[in-house]
């Protein structure tokens, strides 16, 4: 790790002027952040951390919708969503209990890793990013692998989640890292059904399209038995092929509605 | 009621309270008055020709005190093999020369070429840095395939060998033409290839070594992560830096698992010693875990092709094996020795099988060196036999079990000799069989499957009835073999003036126990309480002499020694009693800790004779030295011959293809049990790494040599929720016929008997749940594996 500056504000806009700085990076959980300096991966000359902000921690329910705050950690989520049960059982099952300890929501979906669970649950709820400068469709959010639409030193104070009617996460673990080897949320609203697939895409998580027409007429798990996923853009490595994944993406599909 | 103390006790692991309060004291934890911090540079490529190394930008840069490449090491000596084995057409194995730093080429992803010594570990990072980015490597064409490395000469890992090939052994040569033959005349023939995956050791401490230099007197001192200090010592002086043994020690103090990876000398030992000197200040280094994954010595890795002749009835005619066995880039020490003398001699199994051939091709590729890992070419050869066998029980229709109950061989056939060159002392194969099969409800296994049906689940059963050989090893014997060194061992027992003890041993201990057993045996045989009784370990400059841990082999070996040793306290004992009893030397008695007169009341205890040796008053002087400490060497007779049956249930998801291990019953033979518990843990932890080896563990290097599983985001390691309840027995007990405390070993067991188990189990699901088309999956046995398999 190379040295560098720490810094802890105590609003947004002491963190957002301080991001300002040549080189300056958001520190949440560093759960991601840190080993990635550790393996000088990463050489931030000032970490701004967002841990000490107030307004950027805890979780509000009302009217429908469930409220977090980017900097509250997986274990704070499991323990107190319990208006949206299915993103409680979700963050309850991110890592270990000392990742979930100190990795954060806004953490995980600024980073958006292809594996990660969090942009699931977000994208399949059509949640909202909410950062300091502005509100994003989670549709609009995630753009790629480890890409996202965060404008440099933006950053996420609060997601906002619609609680659906019904809703599921079924995760496949990759046997080494744990993390996603194909997750699959869906979500039910008067509107119709979301369906986003984690840990399977090339370029991140998406929408099965496909399955969510399928869904919105008949929300059942036996109604995809006659569906396939496409292998098209599905990653292939050491845990599985693209085909492998595909069937992956059937069958958490299939058990998360019938969870839901 | 069990016993409290002593042999067969199950007496708490003393050494635990240190290591579970973060007070055991590992090389890492040192910390020395000027000490400097050591970095190495390692080769991103897997072959390369090093053309320059400009060193002047890192020499010059904040806090750097020394670099080193390859260059300053380069009239040193080879780190050697410690087995010379000779091929089928007599000619000696090739043995190029293993620098301690890469110099010409660099052979692998990890192949350490320079080194950076700095007064912070930040500095020499940085320098290192500095060093890789001036360091001029021309990429080679990597060699990873064994069988492209044999066939293709034009591209060669060293230079002067052109087939890449280390040698082509074959055991027994002389039996190769009787079992062509019978193999051909056989009524049934069932040949199966298989992979022995390539594991990464990954014990719990990373490896790491300071190095010492004390100008005044020119000695070293060397601590390091070992499992055996004066082997390292030896390696290092002799063979390495050409040094007299007296002028270096080697201390190994907590080690945090070995697994056979700290078995060995590494470059890096080399090299913090010659820095010490150098600089005359301490050099540290301890390995980041993607160096571990990256240099330490792996696992297995064995591609074989295994045929087993039978009659129509299972009856066992024949075994034949070809192997190609990975060495990686360098011979590291034992890595000739584990696929031929480990594993070929184990080829007849528990077996009444007459006709046995073993085929080895050793193999060099641009991969990190290949040694023993626990087992050591004993689960590569239980493996192969024990998957054919259920592959040619499925074949002929034949029950698994029945067809190992005809073939094992009987009680009454002991001492037996194998075809494989072995002779096994003493064992009961069926009463393990049996013991396994009543404890895993084999009757109701049915119902079981039946039950896990209605989950959508498919359940199958396997079974292994493994055999090894360990308590390494009869020096004579191994001597013929091509062994460089004996393996006997050696204990000093120092009883104080106030009658504690003090047992230095030559065993090393880094998880095992040792501190714990040892000194129950000791407390045992002089009637004294177990706490009085120390045990010493991983210091070259206290103990006699001893060849380490590792072969499951401290309790035999290192454990005999200790026995000896107080066999000569207690003879000397009753000499000391004697002369303060006035009777004659063979009327004393020796029990429950006093020494008696037989027939009389008259008795001194044991504490009462350790002090008068010490305060020799009333002592035999003109006859006897006074003091009271016996050093004893053990050499053993033969190796010893631990044996089992293990069941493994599995459920399968057909959806996913993931396996659950849903139960796995142990029946050992493991002799005499000195410390119940223990023994349970050693088999836990055996049968964990089993269970990873068959279920996770997937070393893989891509076709330009690169690591793809290098962390644990992508080398799935065995975690809890991956492994069952185990059911552990070892109450079948026939003790070894030919060491003193009747013991074999348990430490690998665990490692060698269950992954053929859970594979065989996986594969048991499949056909039972209709997918007869899969006869085989490679390990690991992953979702994706099986869901291909089931799919293909
Ligand atoms: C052992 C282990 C297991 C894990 N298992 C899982 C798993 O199963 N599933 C899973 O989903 N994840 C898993 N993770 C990742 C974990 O969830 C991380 O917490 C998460 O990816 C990042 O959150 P963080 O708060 O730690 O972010 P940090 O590491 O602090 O930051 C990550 C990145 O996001 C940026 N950033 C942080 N906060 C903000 C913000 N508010 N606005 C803008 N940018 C920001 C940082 O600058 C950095 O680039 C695991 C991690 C570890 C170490």
């Amino acid at each position: 790790m190379h040295n560098f500056e720490f810094v802890k504000p105590s609003s947004i806009a002491d963190a957002v002027a301080a991001l300002r700085q040549e080189d300056a990076q958001a520190l949440s959980g560093g759960q991601t952040l840190m080993p990635t300096m550790k393996q000088r991966l990463a050489a931030p000359s000032v970490l701004v951390s967002l841990t000490g902000i107030a307004e950027m921690k805890g979780i509000r329910a009302s009217g429908g919708v469930v409220e977090i705050g980017a900097a509250t950690t997986h274990a704070e989520v499991a323990a107190g969503a319990g208006a949206y049960p299915a993103l409680t059982a979700l963050a309850g099952n991110i890592g270990d209990p000392a990742v979930r300890n100190r990795g954060t929501i806004g953490g995980s979906l600024a980073n958006n890793d292809p594996a990660a669970d969090y942009p699931a649950a977000a994208l399949a709820s059509g949640a909202t990013i909410v950062t300091n400068a502005r509100e994003i469709a989670a549709d609009d959010f995630f753009q790629g692998l480890f890409t996202t639409a965060l404008e440099e030193g933006e950053i996420i104070t609060a997601v906002r989640f619609p609680v659906p009617e019904r809703a599921a996460y079924a995760k496949f673990q990759q046997p080494a890292s744990r993390f996603a080897l194909t997750g699959a949320f869906v979500a039910k609203t008067s509107a119709g059904v979301r369906v986003a697939i984690t840990g399977a895409g090339e370029d991140g998580v998406f929408r099965w399209t496909d399955a969510e027409a399928a869904l919105s007429g008949n929300f059942s798990a036996a109604v995809l038995n006659g569906l396939a996923a496409p292998e098209d853009g599905l990653i292939g490595d050491l845990h599985g092929t693209p085909a492998y994944r595909a069937n992956l993406v059937k069958v958490m599909t299939q058990r998360a509605v019938a969870a839901a | 009621m069990p016993k409290d103390q002593g042999i067969g006790a199950s007496s708490k692991r003393r050494e635990d309270v240190r290591f579970l309060t973060g007070r055991g004291v590992y090389t890492d934890d040192l910390s020395l008055h000027g000490q400097t911090h050591a970095v190495f540079v390692r080769s991103t490529v897997a072959h390369g020709r090093i053309k320059a190394i400009d060193t002047a930008a890192a020499a010059a840069m904040p806090g750097v005190l020394a670099v080193f490449t390859g260059e300053d090491f380069k009239d040193m000596g080879g780190n050697p093999a410690g087995w010379l084995i000779n091929s089928r057409n007599g000619e000696p194995m090739r043995e190029p020369k293993r620098p301690v730093l890469a110099h010409g080429k660099v052979r692998h992803v990890g192949d350490a070429y320079a080194a950076v010594v700095a007064e912070t570990f930040q500095q020499a990072k940085d320098a290192a840095q500095q060093l890789a980015d001036d360091s001029d490597i021309e990429e080679l064409p990597a060699i990873v395939d064994m069988a492209a490395a044999l066939a293709d000469s034009s591209n060669r890992v060293h230079d002067e060998i052109p087939d890449n090939q280390c040698f082509d052994w074959g055991w027994i040569e002389d039996n190769r033409a009787a079992v062509d033959a019978a193999i051909k005349a056989a009524p049934h023939v069932t040949t199966l290839e298989l992979v022995n995956n390539r594991l990464v050791p990954n014990a719990m401490e990373p490896r790491a070594s300071i190095g010492e230099y004390f100008p005044g007197t020119g000695d070293y001192k060397l601590t390091t992560t070992s499992q055996n200090p004066h082997l390292h010592r030896l390696l290092i002086a002799a063979f390495v830096m050409g040094m007299p043994e007296n002028k270096l020690t080697v201390v190994a103090p907590d080690v945090g698992g070995g697994f056979g990876s700290k078995i060995y000398h590494y470059g890096e030992e080399a090299v913090v010693l010659a820095a010490a000197k150098k600089l005359a200040r301490p050099v540290r280094w301890t390995a980041e875990r993607s160096e571990s994954f990256l240099s330490d010595a792996h696992g297995r890795d064995h591609v074989t092709k295994i045929e087993l002749a039978c009659e129509k009835d299972g009856t066992f005619i024949a075994f034949r094996t070809e192997t190609m066995a990975n060495v990686g880039a360098y011979l590291s020490n034992f890595s000739t020795a584990t696929p031929t003398f480990l594993h070929g001699t184990l080829m007849a199994g528990p077996y009444k099988v007459p006709n046995v051939y073993v085929n080895v091709k050793t193999v060099f590729t641009n991969t990190a060196p290949v040694d023993a890992y626990r087992g050591a070419g004993r689960p590569e050869a239980t493996f192969s036999l024990e998957r054919v066998i259920d592959k040619m029980c499925r074949e002929l229709g034949l029950d698994p079990f029945e067809v190992r109950r005809k073939n094992l061989l009987t009680k009454d056939m002991f001492p037996y000799t194998t075809p494989v060159g072995l002779a096994y002392d003493t064992g009961d194969y069926h009463a393990t069989l049996d013991k396994a099969m009543a404890m895993a409800d084999v009757a109701g296994f049915e119902a079981r499957r039946a039950e896990s049906a209605k989950k959508g689940k498919l359940r199958g059963m396997g079974l292994s009835t493994w055999i090894e050989a360990c308590g390494i090893a009869p020096s004579n014997l191994v001597g013929v073999l091509g062994s460089r060194v004996g393996l006997y061992d050696a204990a000093t027992v120092r009883v104080n003036a106030t009658g504690n003890i003090s047992v230095m041993t030559g065993a090393h201990s880094h998880g095992q126990g040792h501190e714990t057993v040892f000194a129950q045996i000791v407390a045992e045989k002089l009637g004294v309480p177990e706490a009085s009784v120390e045990i010493v370990h991983g210091d070259t400059s206290k103990i006699p002499f001893g060849m380490g841990s590792y072969g499951s082999r401290s309790l035999a070996v290192c454990g005999s020694a200790m026995n000896r040793a107080v066999d000569k306290i207690i003879a000397k004992g009753k000499k000391i009693a004697a002369h303060m009893l006035e009777a004659a030397e063979d009327d004393i008695t020796f029990e429950n800790g006093n020494f008696s007169v037989a027939g009389t009341d008259k008795a001194k205890s044991f504490g009462e004779i350790a002090f008068s040796a010490y305060v020799p008053h009333n002592y035999p002087l003109e006859t006897l030295e006074p003091g009271l400490e016996e050093t004893a060497f053990y050499d053993p007779a033969n190796f010893t011959y631990p044996a089992g049956a293990y069941i493994c249930e599995v459920e399968v998801d057909p959806d996913t293809g993931k396996v659950d291990v849903a139960a796995f019953y142990c029946a050992d033979d493991f002799g005499n049990v000195m410390n119940p518990m223990i023994v349970e843990g050693q088999v836990h932890g055996g049968v964990g790494q089993g269970i990873g080896q068959a279920l996770c563990e997937n070393t893989s290097y891509d076709e330009s040599g690169q690591l793809l599983s290098g962390s644990y985001m992508d080398y799935a390691m065995p975690r809890a929720d991956d492994v069952p309840f185990y059911n552990v027995d070892y109450s079948c007990q026939t003790p070894c016929t030919h060491n003193p405390l009747g013991v074999k070993g348990c430490g690998e067991a665990g490692a060698i008997g269950s992954p053929p188990a859970v594979v065989n189990a996986v594969i048991d699901a499949l056909h039972r749940g209709g997918h007869t088309h899969v006869t085989h999956i490679d390990m690991p046995v992953s979702p994706s594996r099986v869901w291909s398999a089931i799919n293909g």
